[in-house]
């Protein structure tokens, strides 16, 4: 998100899923789009067979880049060389949008400097592309009449996820292709409603509708709807509050629907450091590794027993409805209300509608919308009043920030790569069946039967040289831990190359990955760390 | 049998599918997808479809419970309340806000995420509030 938003002003993914079935370039790169976010994927297909061209950028040969026009398969972590090599051939040609460049962007003479080392030979070295194969796709994507970039996880899981992003926006403003029907720069989102999670103030730095903790204004308004004073200064990253647990500086932590002991990086620190809580309270629905570590865990409500709204990835606010009474009793939000009267701050609203209206009431982007109005149609944020028919387009007229603001991006090379000790690169992610951390899709009967245990994905040149049979049990070994797991001879995936899942929390693959954080947005580098396999 | 339909949103990735529960007495017999869903046009991927079976697995929560040496308790809801309030308010007075964290979710709904970030900053005090979606 960090990324986006310096470069354009807002994080979100700037056009929609349908337009993507009619963009004439389809440049997609860190996301397995069929398996993680299959109605995208599906919209890619769509746009394919509507004589679309498919670029995918990925080191797996992943179901998507089997369909490619291009593949360009990169060694892992070298985004970066690969999109400042394209922007090099592009600017040699003379292919960029000028006009654009004049009119809607600045700082473009940093950019254009930056991008004298990046010859196509010299980047042909650093990710392994070769050269003609980057020239195809420079073209393809420059001067097609509508070309959209689509990522996910596999751009911003790295220590230099923030450059990777702000990279993307390069290229885009670049070419011009972004602000117009079926262009843009489109993030997927790994959760339902990370969007709306991020949209409602749910970060240490911002109030909803990314109004900034530290702007004085912003905060004199809430202090005045919510009648109380509030804390001035940005609070703690999730990460940073790991470290601040384990130091002791943090004593209680509320968990509500995270699973951070799974989830977290570098797992093994999180469990230490929520065992350090003198008070952890969590609220969940199931049992979990994270639950087990608490001193109280409250039953939450599902989805299906909830009011209230989800929005997606295209900032498409959507109704959640409830179908059955909550199982424990209580809705989340009657939950929250409860304890916030038992600490001395009595809420006005507790039921979702009310919630939804005071919300919307001090959110400019989604001042125009209310429950009734989502009864009969979702909307996309912006939609500042009640007749307005919300904003699928970003950035059509001006950017968020105003101009698109370009910057010089400078390769910052993977945190740990494989050494003679640690000789694999490990690589982690989603598989079809199942979803994060599993707790939820490992108890569907049918999902577990597709997939019910640990497969790694190891290429067929290494399982020769290693001895190993499919299906063979495999312990894999990192600086920071050890797991088993069944292996899976496949070349979807390079020579030199381990693909894991992280669904299994007997097997936790985030045991062995690497804490490494990108500085600006503290996102762990999840998509590369060293290991090594052993026979067990 | 009085048999209902709720259209409502996947709660899985950030496609966002429109999903119908069909239920009668209080349980979800079937999933499927919401006809005129801008987002999935009458489709949903293999999670979708299987969505109920997570709702009222057995494993369900269903007490708030309170750690008590090795074993847990179950509490009634007042009382848990009560109990949890009372610690996090000598946490926060002891230690001062900044004492306290919050994780929020990227799977619950934003009415849910807006009351906890509020709850967060009026009643402990602290900005400490974030969600895993960095991660
Ligand atoms: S049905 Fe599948 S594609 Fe649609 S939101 Fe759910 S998980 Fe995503």
């Amino acid at each position: 998100m960090a990324g986006l938003a310096t470069s354009f002003g807002s994080g979100a993914m700037t056009n929609s899923f349908a337009e993507l079935a009619h963009s004439k370039c389809l440049f997609v790169i860190g996301s397995n789009t069929t398996v993680a976010h299959p109605m995208v994927g599906m919209r890619l297909i769509e746009g394919r067979r509507n004589g679309g061209r498919l670029i995918v950028a990925d080191p797996r040969r992943t179901a998507l880049a089997k369909l490619a026009d291009i593949h360009l398969r990169l060694r892992p972590g070298t985004d970066v060389p690969l999109i400042n090599g394209l922007m090099h051939i592009i600017c040699e040609h003379g292919w960029q949008n000028s006009n654009f460049i004049s009119t809607r962007t600045e700082n473009f003479e940093e950019l254009h400097d930056s991008l004298r080392q990046w010859t196509p030979k010299y980047v042909a070295d650093v990710t392994g592309v070769p050269q003609d194969m980057l020239l195809r796709a420079a073209e393809l994507y420059a001067r097609s009449e509508a070309s959209a970039i689509v990522y996910c996880l596999g751009i911003t899981q790295h220590r230099c996820g923030v450059n990777n992003v702000r990279s993307l926006a390069n290229l885009a403003m670049l070419c011009g292709q972004v602000g117009r029907a079926y262009t843009g720069v489109n993030p997927l989102r790994g959760q339902n409603n990370v969007q709306g999670a991020c949209d409602m103030g749910g970060l240490p730095n911002y109030y909803p509708g990314y109004q900034k903790v530290e702007d004085c204004a912003a905060r004199a308004k809430f202090e005045a709807a919510w009648g109380c004073t509030l804390p001035a200064r940005n609070g703690l990253t999730t990460i940073e509050m790991m470290h601040a647990l384990h130091d002791g500086h943090i004593k209680a932590m509320i968990i509500m629907g995270e699973n951070p002991v799974v989830s977290d990086p570098d797992a093994g620190h999180a469990a230490e450091a929520l065992s350090r809580a003198e008070f952890l309270l969590c609220l969940d629905i199931f049992p979990t590794p994270t639950t087990e570590l608490a001193h109280m865990v409250l039953p939450g409500a599902s989805f299906a027993e909830s009011e209230g709204t989800f929005t997606n990835s295209e900032r498409r606010v959507q109704r959640v409805r409830q179908a059955i009474p909550p199982l424990a009793g209580r809705t989340n939000s009657q939950i929250i209300a409860a304890l916030s009267r038992r600490l001395g701050h009595v809420m006005p609203n507790d039921e979702p509608c009310d919630i939804f209206d005071e919300m919307c009431a001090l959110t400019p982007i989604m001042a125009g919308m209310s429950h009734a109005r989502l009864d009969t149609q979702s909307l996309c944020w912006p939609c500042p009043h009640q007749e307005h028919p919300g904003t699928p387009i970003l950035h059509q007229t001006g950017f968020t920030r105003g101009r698109g603001l370009f910057a010089a991006i400078p390769h910052v090379p993977p945190a740990e790569l494989p050494d003679e000790e640690y000789p694999f690169l490990l690589s982690t992610g989603m598989r079809h069946a199942h979803y994060l951390t599993g707790t939820m899709t490992r108890r569907c009967g049918i999902l577990e039967r597709e997939l019910p245990e640990l497969t790694a994905d190891i290429a067929p040149a290494d399982a020769r040289r290693l001895n190993i049979r499919e299906g063979a049990r495999m312990r894999l070994t990192s600086r920071r831990g050890s797991i088993v797991s069944r292996m899976h001879i496949t070349d979807s995936v390079p020579e030199g190359v381990i693909f894991a899942p992280l669904h299994f929390a007997e097997a936790m693959v985030n045991l062995l990955t690497c804490p490494a954080l990108d500085p600006v947005s503290k996102t762990p580098e999840y998509k590369i760390s060293a290991i090594r396999l052993e026979k067990v | 049998m009085d048999i209902r339909h709720t259209a409502t949103t996947c709660p899985y990735c950030g496609c966002g599918c429109g999903l119908t529960l069909e239920t009668s007495q209080g349980r979800i017999l079937r999933t499927s997808p919401t006809p005129h869903s801008p987002v999935n046009e009458g489709r949903l991927c293999i999670k979708g479809w299987n969505v109920h079976d997570f709702v009222q697995h057995a494993d369900r929560l269903r007490k708030p419970l309170l750690r008590t040496g090795s074993q847990w308790q179950n509490l009634d809801w007042d009382n848990a309340l009560d109990i949890a309030a009372a610690r996090l308010a000598h946490i926060r007075d002891t230690y001062g806000p900044d004492s306290i964290g919050v994780l929020t979710s990227a799977r619950c709904t934003n009415e849910e995420n807006y009351l906890l970030q509020k709850f967060t900053r009026c009643a402990l005090r602290t900005n400490n509030i974030d969600h895993c979606a960095r991660l």
